[in-house]
Parts: structure tokens; C-alpha cells; sequence
């Protein structure tokens, strides 16, 4: 079920009704009932799947757990006979057998994962080294079908795992509600990637109703849906236009391509998000937030912690800082200090992290070497700015330009133009065609295109580009705030006949010029595929 | 205080739909100019006295006959009840839709229909449904219609499916948002131009000549829902030489015809007595009648319709002869106003007719 289709908007409206008619104390259970519903309808056999994936989870947090308590139970029998290293001892002790119920889970949960997304993968390579070594032998594709949300639900589980393993919130004693947790669908789908201490708070009601909340909920699915059918969808036909065709679209349209790819995977993909908060806002439920503004960001970092948050967060919470601190990593960051000396030997591990992370960003958006370019591109691009800055500080104190407007507006334009260029390899799909179109930008003389209206229509008429430029110029002013408040919080001194004429028109745009219905492909969400 | 609030919602709520109705009429294609053939199928509601014949089926139908000519030569009150690429099953419910106001005394089917066993075009299933009135029949003719990619929803919110007619708006999406001018009598889709048959196209080896199981089911149904109302059933094949119809064809016609009881006729076999000259009365190279042509049919299949089915002369009812005066008027009307057109232009542009391919 698309969330933008007729059935999904269906079933919404059904439950939300039905949600505030069931008594409140059951509202979590017609949420899970209604998550496995989603999902059924999706696919049966993947409710294999994610059941598989919550019931281990769930033994294993509960273990895990209680060994803790037991734990916690004999210090507190024995708080006066035991010697501070017998209560050391006894911690390492409870961590092994912790960490034995983790890594298990951890093993399955990963395994399951890698091998429904990376089997095929595998093979490829295999398949391409056996060519490249001149073995006529080549290995058969698995058939295997890629469970919905497997990403998204795989690490938010994992997320509460390494939570409940690192104390930072007891384990959750109820299997159904770890059910719905993991399977929340709003958010199944294409996240973000809740955090369960934060999501529990309201996950499991009970809700009154409260016309705010819904209110806010459903404006935020409007909102949601006007980026995704009124801007996205209609870009993505000029995007398809000059990707399908790469011969013939170089040069200037490269880099037309390349703008206009990133415009759509923005109102895409908060426009999902849009909806997945907004549905949880409706069912009075708190979904954090995903992104910040992320084309305001003056540098890559910057950029990355305003963009996919939950999935920034995850990667640093879960795998940067644990890989950071790890033995070998400790062990390498010595024997690189006495090598190479302080300055730069401290920095080896931290690039290596920053690799490894990265490697992991890109291969989890996808089972293709594109995107772990795309990784490793970012990596580096971290690194490189890492390793610039006192250069950055040389500069700035020299010139003094780093509050300036042009500067920063510099910096913004600059920190975009890169994430772009880099995400040419998510929009082409292919290392190496990626590079040899973005070579043609600076070899393919034919800027004078740009001011050929006939070549730059890419399967839109004017009045398309027209509405995007309208959708494009709402889009930004909303986007662009100084205080981290939300466009209907800036909306509310506002009288509320103006506020609710502004939401009906809001209805109208996504009704008249949303690309939808017959005669339009319905496109997945981008992160949808991830 | 609470009954302002309820007041307003209920005046919001009232705004809100009353405004996107505008709105979904605005963008509702209105077919007045280029392909009218869309509002063939509405134009039946605006009828105001009953027929004694009901004709039933695809283009071949709506170009072939000419219902004032019948009436006229014939006294036999006649309506068409057909739009452009007609399936079987939406004749069906056109026919129960029609049965829903009146009882004809003969209905007359187009077989061509029988070839199709699948919907087959979205646009076309649109031509026929949208004109309709909304009933059960109409939704169980959406039901039986639709492509695999179609939504029911979309026939019942049609904004949802012309919205994206927003960037090709005209003055006649204003003009004609409530109502249009008459644009047919009698369901009869008139062209006085002429474009002669020029080759004969050979028929394409077909794979399976035998119709479907579905369009054959859909024939059963229209034999039995006449016979449940006790009307006469006729079938007919109309005479356009393309798109091919098969012997094979015809024999399982011929066959089903036989064993109903059923009076069938096939004026490609009576081109003679029809008196259809294929360089005159075809506006298409042959692929539907000019008003020539159907008038030539007309008064051919009068005098069957009169004697086979002792259909009487009604011309003497006063009120039946009051209404066909208007239609005959507007008939006239129509035709001088094409053949104005054609003296102007060479061809019927507010048709959508192509011109005339210079020499």
C-alpha cells in the first residue's frame, strides 16, 4: 500500500475513526492490529519476517534484562560482604553473559537482513570476479523478495536492544507491545528510526481525543502529501527524462538533472515523513523528527546532522562511538600515535570509523556499489573538511568573513552543490556512467541549452514548471526559520478562518496539480527501496 | 455559543464540498468540441417521450441509422443508445438503464461488440460511464468496465481522475459547467461529409475466432433480460468494411441468432438492397456511415422493423408529433449548419475532422 494511494488513505481514515471509538485502554492494540494488517496486505510472508525479528528481539531484551535484576538482586543481598573487585568482577561477569543474548540476536537479526538485501549482491560480485578471472561458471540469483521496511524495522529493534543492554531503559515485558513498536507502520516503511524510550512515552496511550493534535496531524499530512504528488512526483518526470537517456542528456542537463534530483528526493522524502508524523500526530502519538532544515547546512557535518537525523543518530549511537572506543580501535590509535606522532596517529582511528560508518551508510540504503561510493564519498568528504580545518581557521582569522551573509550564503550553496554532485550516484545508479556524466558537466560545452525552452521542458509542459516553481517557493519559506518552530506554530496567532483557508487551498493544490490518478506512474517513496 | 460553533462547522463542511463539486465539474472534460462522442450517452436523460425502438452498441450504431428518418418515413419513435467502442456489457447495463424509465417494443444489438471479451481502453470506458446517471447499474457497469489500472474511486470522485486537466482548461470548461447545448437527437452522431472508401484493408489472421466466454455471457444476459420484459431482440451487423468481420464470425451469429429465435441481419450482405454506395455515404473511408449512408439504412430497416415486429405508425399522437418536430427542426438545422461548414472550411472542424489531403 503506497501512502499515497486511495487504499492507504482509506485505511487511515478508517482507523482514525475507529481508533478514538475503541476504549483507550485497547487503542495500542487496534494499532498493532492495524500495523500487521499493513504489513499483511503488503505481503503475508512477511510477517514472518518482522514477527521473527520481535520475538527474538524480544528474548533476548528480556534475558537480558533479567539478568540485570538478578544481577541487581545479589548486590543488593550481598551490598556488604562483597569487596569492590568481587562487585567488578561480578559486572564483567553479568556483560559476557549480556553480551552472549546480544551478539545472538544481533547475529540472527544482521544475518537476516544481509541475507535477504545482500545475498544477490554477493552473487553479482562473485559472478563478476569468476568473469574477470575467464571462469565460464557463474552462480544463480536466490529469489529471494526484500521484507517491507526491513531496514527501518531491523535497526530500530536493534536500537532497543543495544538500549536495553547498555541499561539505558528496562526491557519491555509485554511481547505485543514490543510488537507494535517494531511495527508501528506510519513509520515501517521509511522511518525515521525511533528511539523506544522515545517513542514509548506515547506509543501505548491512552488517547483522548484532542482536536489540536489532529488537527495538527492532518495539516501535516496535507503538507506531506503537496511536497510528494505536487512537487516530487511531477519532478521526477524531467529527472527520468535525463537519467533514462544519459546519452543524450550531458553537459548542462547533467547538472539541471542533478538540482532537480535533489529537489525531488527532499520533498520525497520529508514529504513521507511529513505523513508518517502526521499520522502519529493524529493518533496522538510523537514521532521525533527527521530533518532540519538540511539545505541551510553550512558544511557536510552540518548537513548530516540536519538530514535523516534518526538514521545519523543511529549510525553515531550505535556504531561510530561503540566502534570508536572499541579494544582494536584503541590498540590501533596507540600504535599509531608512537608511528606516526600525536597529530596525525590520533586521527587514523577516526578516519577509519568515519569509513567504516560510512560504509555502512551506503550499503544500507542499498545492495549496490553506487551507493557505497556514495558512502565512502561522503566518508571522505568528512574527513577531507575534518582534516582542512585548521586551514578554515587560518583563513577566518586572516579574513574575517565567516559571519558575513555572502559567506554563509556561500557555504550553503557550496555544501549543497556537493551533496548533489554526490548524490548523483543514488540518482544514476551506476559508478561508473555516475562519473562520466558528471565529467560531461565540465566537457560538454552546451550551456547555451539552458535558454532553450523546447530542450529544457524534459517531458513537462510550462504550466508544470509553473506549479513547481509556486510548490518550490512554499516549500523553501517554510522551510527556512530561525527558531526550530514548526510552520503551523508560526501559523497560529494567525486568525483561524485564515488558517484554515490556507490549509483548504493547501487541499486544493495537492487535489488540482498533485501528479496522481490515472495517466501518472504512482511512484514509491525514494527511501520506500532503501 | 456550542450551536454558532456546530453552525459554522456545518457551513465549513458545506463550502468545502460545494466548492470542490465546482471544481470537479470544471475539470470534467465536456466533449462539446472535437470528440462529442461522450455526450451521446447523457443525452438520452434529456428525453421527454418513450421509443418503440431501442438501438444498442458501438459507433456502428450511433453513425448508421438516423432516428428522425425513421420517424419521419416510418411513424417508429427510436433512440441509440450507443457511444464510441461500446462493450457488450455496457450495452448491457445501458439497456437496463434504459429499461429503468421505458419499455421499448424491439431492441436492436450491433454485434461487433461480440469481438471485444476484455475492457479494452480507458477513455473509451469513460466516453460510455460518465455519461451515465448514477444507479446500481451504473456502478456494476464501472465494475464489469474497468482496466486493470483503473480505480472505482475515480468514477466516483471523477476530480480525482481529471485533475490533471487543470493546465488544458478552456472558456467551454466555464461555459458549460452546469449544462450544454444539444449536441444530438436521438443518440445519432450526424456527419454529412464524405471520405470514399479508397482500398479494402485484408483482415488480420486471428489466433481463435470464436468470441469469449465473457462477451458471449454478456449476449445471454441481453437475450434474457428482453425476453424477461418481453421485448422483441434483433440483431444486426452494420456495414462498415473495416474493422474486418470474419466469416467465422458471422457463422457463430448466424448459429446463436438460429437458436434463439432471433431476427439477425447483416447489411453487408444487403448492400444492394440498402443502396450504401461506399464512395458517397462514408465520411470515413468506410468505417462508419455519413448521413447519406443512414439515412440510406434507415429506410431500409423501416419497413422490416414495421412489418417483422407490427411496430405501429405513431405519427398521428399529438404529443409525439410535437416533440419530433423539434428534433426534425434541430436535425435540419444540424445538417445546414455542417454543410455551411463544409463550404467554409473543406472539412468539419468542430469535429475534429482531418482536411482534405491536398492534391
Amino acid at each position: 500500500m503506497l501512502f499515497t494511494s486511495y487504499s492507504f488513505i482509506g485505511f487511515i481514515l478508517v482507523l482514525f475513526v475507529v481508533y478514538y471509538l475503541v476504549p483507550r485502554r485497547i487503542q495500542w492494540m487496534l494499532l498493532l492490529f492495524s500495523s500487521y494488517l499493513f504489513y499483511f496486505l503488503a505481503s503475508p510472508e512477511y510477517l514472518i519476517y518482522i514477527s521473527l525479528t520481535t520475538v527474538s528481539t524480544f528474548l533476548a531484551a528480556f534475558w537480558i534484562d533479567h539478568l540485570a535484576a538478578v544481577h541487581q538482586e545479589h548486590l543488593a543481598a550481598h551490598k556488604s560482604s562483597l569487596t569492590r573487585d568481587e562487585r567488578k568482577a561480578g559486572k564483567e561477569a553479568l556483560k559476557r553473559r549480556q553480551r552472549r543474548y546480544l551478539v545472538a540476536c544481533m547475529l540472527l537479526n544482521f544475518g537476516l537482513l544481509a541475507v535477504m538485501k545482500y545475498t544477490n549482491f554477493a552473487l553479482a560480485n562473485v559472478n563478476s570476479l569468476l568473469q574477470a578471472f575467464g571462469s565460464e561458471r557463474q552462480l544463480a540469483f536466490l529469489n529471494l523478495a526484500l521484507p517491507m521496511g526491513i531496514s527501518f524495522y531491523t535497526f530500530q529493534s536493534m536500537g532497543y536492544l543495544l538500549d536495553v543492554y547498555r541499561g539505558k531503559h528496562p526491557a519491555q515485558k509485554n511481547v505485543f507491545r514490543l510488537a507494535l513498536f517494531v511495527s508501528f507502520f506510519p513509520q515501517l516503511v521509511q522511518g525515521p528510526i525511533s528511539r523506544y524510550d522515545d517513542l514509548s512515552q506515547t506509543l501505548y496511550g491512552p488517547h483522548a481525543w484532542d482536536w489540536t493534535s489532529v488537527s495538527y496531524g492532518l495539516q501535516r499530512i496535507l503538507w506531506g502529501f503537496f511536497k510528494k504528488l505536487v512537487i516530487a512526483d511531477r519532478i521526477l518526470v524531467a529527472v527520468n527524462t535525463i537519467i533514462r537517456a544519459p546519452e543524450e542528456h550531458q553537459g548542462v542537463f547533467v547538472l539541471v538533472g542533478m538540482l532537480f534530483y535533489t529537489l525531488q528526493l527532499y520533498a520525497d522524502f520529508t514529504g513521507g515523513i511529513d505523513i508518517t508524523i502526521g499520522i502519529a500526530e493524529v493518533l496522538g502519538i510523537r514521532v521525533k523528527e527527521n530533518f532540519n532544515a538540511p539545505f541551510l547546512a553550512r558544511n557536510i557535518t552540518d548537513y548530516w546532522r540536519r538530514w535523516h537525523i534518526s538514521m545519523g543518530t543511529w549510525f553515531r549511537d550505535y556504531l561510530f562511538y561503540p566502534l570508536s572506543v572499541s579494544r582494536p580501535m584503541l590498540n590501533l590509535s596507540r600504535s599509531a600515535r608512537r608511528k606516526l606522532g600525536d597529530a596525525l596517529g590520533k586521527r587514523v582511528p577516526v578516519y577509519l570509523c568515519t569509513l567504516i560508518v560510512w560504509f555502512a551508510t551506503g550499503i544500507w540504503h542499498g545492495s549496490s556499489w553506487n551507493f557505497i561510493v556514495w558512502g565512502l564519498l561522503n566518508g571522505v568528504v568528512i574527513m577531507v573538511s575534518q582534516a582542512c580545518e585548521p586551514l578554515y581557521a587560518r583563513f577566518h582569522a586572516r579574513f574575517q568573513v565567516k559571519d558575513r551573509l555572502a559567506y554563509r550564503a556561500f557555504e550553503i550553496v557550496r555544501t549543497t552543490l556537493l551533496m548533489s554532485a554526490i548524490r548523483l550516484f543514488d540518482c544514476y545508479r551506476d559508478v561508473p556512467l555516475t562519473f562520466r556524466m558528471f565529467g560531461t558537466m565540465f566537457t560538454t560545452p552546451n550551456y547555451g541549452q539552458l535558454f532553450n525552452a523546447e530542450a529544457m521542458k524534459l517531458g513537462l509542459g510550462g504550466a508544470d514548471y509553473l506549479v513547481l516553481a509556486a510548490g518550490v517557493a512554499i516549500m523553501v519559506a517554510s522551510g527556512i526559520r530561525r527558531k526550530p518552530v514548526s510552520m503551523r506554530e508560526r501559523l497560529e496567532p494567525i486568525p483561524a478562518a485564515w488558517r484554515y483557508a490556507a490549509m483548504y487551498l493547501l487541499l486544493i493544490a495537492v487535489l488540482l496539480f498533485g501528479a496522481y490518478g490515472v495517466g501518472y506512474d504512482a511512484s514509491q517513496f525514494i527511501y520506500n527501496q532503501f | 455559543m456550542k450551536r454558532c460553533t456546530v453552525l459554522k462547522a456545518i457551513l465549513s463542511v458545506c463550502l468545502i464540498l460545494g466548492s470542490l463539486f465546482l471544481l470537479q465539474r470544471l475539470v470534467m472534460p465536456k466533449y462539446v468540441r472535437g470528440i462529442v462522442e461522450g455526450s451521446l450517452v447523457e443525452s438520452y436523460y434529456e428525453e421527454t417521450t418513450p421509443h418503440d425502438v431501442i438501438f444498442i452498441g458501438d459507433c456502428e450504431v450511433y453513425e448508421c441509422f438516423s432516428p428522425v428518418t425513421l420517424w419521419n418515413e416510418y411513424g417508429i419513435p427510436s433512440f441509440i443508445r450507443g457511444s464510441a467502442q461500446q462493450l457488450i456489457w455496457q450495452s448491457y447495463y445501458l439497456l437496463e438503464d434504459t429499461l429503468a424509465t421505458e419499455k421499448p417494443k424491439v431492441v436492436i444489438f450491433n454485434v461487433l461488440a461480440l469481438k471485444y471479451d476484455e475492457p479494452q481502453k480507458e477513455a473509451y470506458n469513460r466516453l460510455t460511464l460518465d455519461g451515465m446517471r448514477w444507479s446500481r447499474t451504473k456502478l456494476e457497469a464501472i465494475r464489469a468496465s474497468m482496466m486493470p489500472d483503473e480505480k472505482l474511486i475515480d468514477y466516483l470522485v471523477p476530480l480525482f481522475r481529471y485533475h490533471a486537466r487543470w493546465s488544458e482548461l478552456t472558456w467551454d470548461d466555464v461555459r458549460y459547467l452546469f449544462g450544454k447545448k444539444p449536441l444530438f437527437h436521438n443518440g445519432y452522431y450526424m456527419r454529412v461529409d464524405v471520405r470514399p472508401v479508397t482500398t479494402v484493408p485484408e483482415g488480420k489472421k486471428l489466433p481463435d475466432y470464436r468470441f469469449g466466454d465473457d462477451a458471449m455471457a454478456y449476449m445471454d444476459r441481453i437475450t434474457a433480460l428482453c425476453e424477461e420484459n418481453d421485448i422483441e431482440l434483433m440483431l444486426i451487423k452494420a456495414p462498415s468494411i473495416y474493422p474486418t468481420w470474419y466469416p467465422e464470425w458471422e457463422e457463430q451469429v448466424e448459429d446463436y441468432a438460429r437458436q434463439h429465435g432471433l431476427v439477425y441481419l447483416n447489411f453487408l450482405e444487403h448492400q444492394k438492397e440498402t443502396g450504401i454506395d461506399y464512395s458517397t455515404d462514408t465520411y470515413d473511408t468506410g468505417l462508419h456511415m455519413n448521413l447519406s449512408g443512414a439515412e440510406k439504412l434507415s429506410r431500409f430497416i423501416g419497413p422490416i422493423l414495421r412489418d417483422t415486429y407490427a411496430l405501429p405508425d405513431r405519427r398521428g399522437d399529438p404529443e409525439l408529433s410535437r416533440v419530433w418536430a423539434g428534433k426534425t427542426a434541430f436535425y435540419e438545422q444540424m445538417k445546414a449548419d455542417q454543410l455551411s461548414e463544409l463550404e467554409q472550411y473543406g472539412y468539419l472542424k468542430s469535429l475534429g475532422a482531418r482536411p482534405p489531403e491536398q492534391p
